[in-house]
């Protein structure tokens, strides 16, 4: 996995790739904690992610809620059918703001 | 989680895995199972929900039955008959509880939690008991092949 952050229009767009297991995740915790902590809304793009497992998934959920506790979103952008099959799966994809890109997302659009 | 005592089903051996209880080895167990099931004539969709709940089953065994020590071994058995493709994790830490292995409710939003949850929705069956031998705990799946290919 690597992944990059940037700043778009005031929020951090942070991009995860490859595949986040249990030997993953704990990276992929900290960058998502330490953007949340920056008190500005996060998008995260997951369209190079090709495998996410529960580890993952609960850094992701770990993120969302320090994010809603600080009053800021955490969203999801452009996210791979594989992530996507295990966030449906999890019944996550109700829970979590999914956009189809990040034009769409800046735009609050889903 | 079917809490059952574990045979060997009636099917061809595909593969014989013996490794490491490390995080780091995952990638390459993943590709190995990935392969198995394509060859067992299962498509991308089925192919990965096979891949996602053997990566659980052996991160239930590396968290919780070796306790993320990584010196323990796990055994992974992969058969298949003409109607499914079966895979067994074996591990040898201590004797974990039945009620270890059950799935937590999904309304509970919180990190963590889900990989038996997973197991049980990806697959056909998942019977949980010790080995054969007595030493050892066995997660046994299997997943139906598609009758179209």
């Amino acid at each position: 996995m690597s992944e990059a952050v940037r700043e778009v229009n005031g929020n951090l767009v942070v991009s995860l790739t490859g595949e986040i297991d249990l030997d993953r995740a704990p990276e992929a915790r900290r960058l998502l904690l330490d953007c949340v902590k920056r008190s500005k809304d996060v998008l995260v793009d997951l369209s190079a992610v090709t495998y996410i497992d529960s580890s993952g998934i609960a850094s992701l959920v770990e993120a969302l809620q320090w994010a809603k506790q600080r009053g800021t979103d955490l969203c999801l952008v452009a996210v791979s059918p594989q992530a996507l099959r295990v966030f449906e799966l999890a019944r996550l994809d109700k829970v979590f703001a999914i956009h189809p890109d990040l034009d769409a997302a800046l735009a609050g659009e889903n | 989680m079917k809490i059952a005592a574990i045979t060997t089903p009636e099917a061809e051996y595909l593969l014989e895995l013996r490794f490491p209880a490390r995080t780091d080895r995952m990638a390459m167990v993943r590709d190995l199972v990935r392969s198995a099931a394509r060859f067992c004539g299962f498509d991308e969709a089925g192919t990965h929900d096979i891949v996602l709940a053997v990566g659980e089953a052996c991160q239930n065994v590396i968290l919780h039955a070796y306790e993320g020590r990584g010196d323990g071994p796990i055994l992974l058995d992969i058969l298949q008959n003409a109607d499914s493709i079966i895979l067994r994790v074996t591990d040898f830490g201590p004797a974990v509880a039945p009620t270890a292995v059950q799935p937590r409710a999904l309304r509970d939003l919180r990190p963590g939690g889900l990989g038996t949850y997973f197991i049980q929705n990806l697959m056909d069956t998942t019977d949980f008991g010790r080995s054969p031998s007595g030493v050892g705990n066995v997660l046994q799946m299997s997943k139906k092949k598609d009758p179209s290919k």
